[in-house]
């Protein structure tokens, strides 16, 4: 941890989320409503989350969605890490297996994940999901639009648009990997790229 | 021990603590031995291996992780399932793959090491896997050019993947080999399989008992570790199969090479086979659960019976299967892993 580390943490501790709890889930639930409507049962339709937290946001759609019409959908998961285009320049993370529990062949495929921002990470996804078969259609449902897209890629299902500098830092945090719901806006400091 | 050219390689590592697994952020260059690897580095090997056997069943196994990467296989040696493996986990990542073989290349005219593998950097390598009979060969290798290496067999010394692969194959097992005791059996003297199995095995907590006639298992094998450059870490030594096998969660049976019995340091196959192939008989001496294992290629018959390399125990096609992924990971770290 470096020294700057407890400095942010403080400052992240001192500032309001923007979505607290209540927020995120009904931001979510308003998600999974509006897929049911596009996309009413018996329409072949999988969800899959980008890791980290897209995972749990693509769980809670296909335990709302079960709640809503009763259909048992596919949660999947994928990891983008071999598909990244800065994977040259800055190196691998920690990768992980991705998930498809279902053929993806045919179905609307809702790819779920926690911030929209430059569109890469989508980018990356897009070429992962491929390589699984030829979904009918992809759509993209994002808890967090924060603007800044620097490819051709736009969200089908947003749970709320904030309007954010480049430089700034967006913390979204789950209940499911850090024991609560909310997402914070850290201001950047002179207004570099965010990380 | 038939005269064989050694190559200096670097003394033994030293017993640093590791970093902590979640932090873990890949620094190797190279891969060339398993002795210079932590725990944690083993770990996160096979941890990124599993990521690369679920690429291997999706529909199109392709990615483009190492897309403008150069991979060389450099085999001075004989090799059909090391260098196929190879030449797809680099395939499977997007890599380009060239194969240079000593035969067929300039090596055949008479090309040194050092200059093959010039040549092979002024072209844009940035991975050279090597093979080459002489132990210490991919050091050399590593030294010389500025790719990294991946040591695929060098003379009696090492073959890292191999070792991971089997490794793999025991955690797949067990889910954890601390205390697990495991029993290797054959031409230790020889084995760059059985070395780099001590290593790994070892190094994630395993018991290792070799198992071999005298000539074939010298006491000097086992004295721990030494300045010399094919010192082992702490094992146990057993001449006595049916003793050895008593209980033990693992069994790899090494090949016996023909020309080793006609240089005299076995009295006869029969004789060797007797006392020390893996019978079914004596791998149900070992723990019910055993498992049974091979490098390959089996003489079927001398070190191994049909009944036991086929039979439910073994876990001998999985070790091929495995490799693949093994490679992909490794390929993926030396390439991707560094800052």
């Amino acid at each position: 941890m470096t020294a700057v580390e407890p400095l942010r943490a403080a400052a992240i501790g001192a500032r309001r989320p923007q979505l607290d709890g209540g927020a995120i889930a009904r931001a979510i639930t308003r998600i999974a409503h509006e897929i049911v409507e596009r996309h009413p049962a018996p329409d072949p339709l999988v969800l899959v989350g980008m890791r980290t937290r897209g995972v749990p946001i693509a769980e809670r759609l296909s335990g709302l969605i079960r709640a809503i019409d009763g259909r048992e959908l596919p949660a999947g998961a994928i990891d983008i890490s071999l598909y990244r285009d800065d994977l040259a320049s800055r190196g691998a993370a920690r990768i992980q297996p991705s998930r498809i529990p279902v053929g993806i062949d045919g179905a609307v495929v809702v790819l779920a994940d926690d911030v929209l921002y430059t569109g890469r990470s989508i980018r990356a996804a897009l070429d992962a999901l491929i390589d699984y078969g030829r979904p009918a259609a992809i759509e993209l449902a994002v808890l967090v639009d924060r603007g800044h897209r620097e490819l051709p890629i736009r969200p089908d299902y947003v749970g709320k648009n904030l309007p954010t500098r480049r430089g700034d830092d967006v913390r979204v945090r789950l209940e499911e990997i850090d024991g609560e719901d909310s997402v914070t806006v850290i201001p950047g400091i002179g207004g570099g790229d965010a990380r | 021990m038939p005269a064989e050219p050694v190559i200096p390689m670097p003394e033994a590592p030293s017993a640093e603590p590791a970093p902590i697994a979640a932090d873990m952020q890949w620094r190797a260059r190279h891969l060339l031995d398993v002795d210079s690897l932590s725990r944690d580095e083993i770990e996160e090997i096979l941890r990124v291996a599993d990521t690369m056997r679920e690429v291997l069943e999706r529909p199109v196994a392709r990615t483009p992780a190492l897309r403008g990467v150069t991979v060389v296989n450099l085999f001075y040696e004989a090799s059909t399932r090391t260098r196929a493996s190879f030449e797809l986990a680099g395939k499977v990542l997007g890599a380009d793959v060239i194969n240079v073989t000593g035969s067929g290349s300039a090596v055949e005219k008479g090309e040194s090491l050092v200059d093959t593998l010039k040549t092979l950097a002024a072209v844009g390598a940035d991975v050279v896997v090597m093979r080459h009979p002489a132990s210490g060969a991919p050091y050399l290798a590593a030294r010389t050019i500025d790719a990294r290496v991946i040591n695929a067999g060098d003379g009696q010394h090492a073959h890292p993947t191999q070792a991971l692969l089997d490794a793999s194959i025991l955690l797949e097992a067990f889910g954890c080999l601390d205390g697990r005791r495991v029993v290797i059996v054959g031409d230790l003297l020889h084995s760059r399989v059985a070395r780099s199995n001590i290593w790994a095995l070892t190094t994630l907590g395993a018991r290792v008992t070799l198992v071999a006639p005298r000539p074939l298992l010298p006491a000097a094998l086992a004295a721990g570790p030494s300045e010399h450059p094919l010192a082992l870490p702490a094992v146990e030594l057993d001449h006595d199969l049916d003793r050895a096998i008593r209980g033990a969660d693992a069994v790899m049976a090494l090949r016996i090479q023909r020309e080793r019995i006609r240089g005299a340091l076995l009295p006869s196959v029969a004789e060797y086979a007797r006392r020390y192939q893996l019978t079914a008989e004596r791998v149900a001496a070992a723990a019910p659960h055993a498992v049974v294992m091979h490098p390959g290629p089996m003489n079927e018959g001398v070190e191994i019976a049909p009944e036991v390399a086929h039979g439910a125990q073994s876990r001998i096609e999985a070790q091929v299967a495995a490799g693949l992924a093994i490679r992909m990971a490794v390929l993926f770290l030396l390439a991707r892993g560094g800052e």
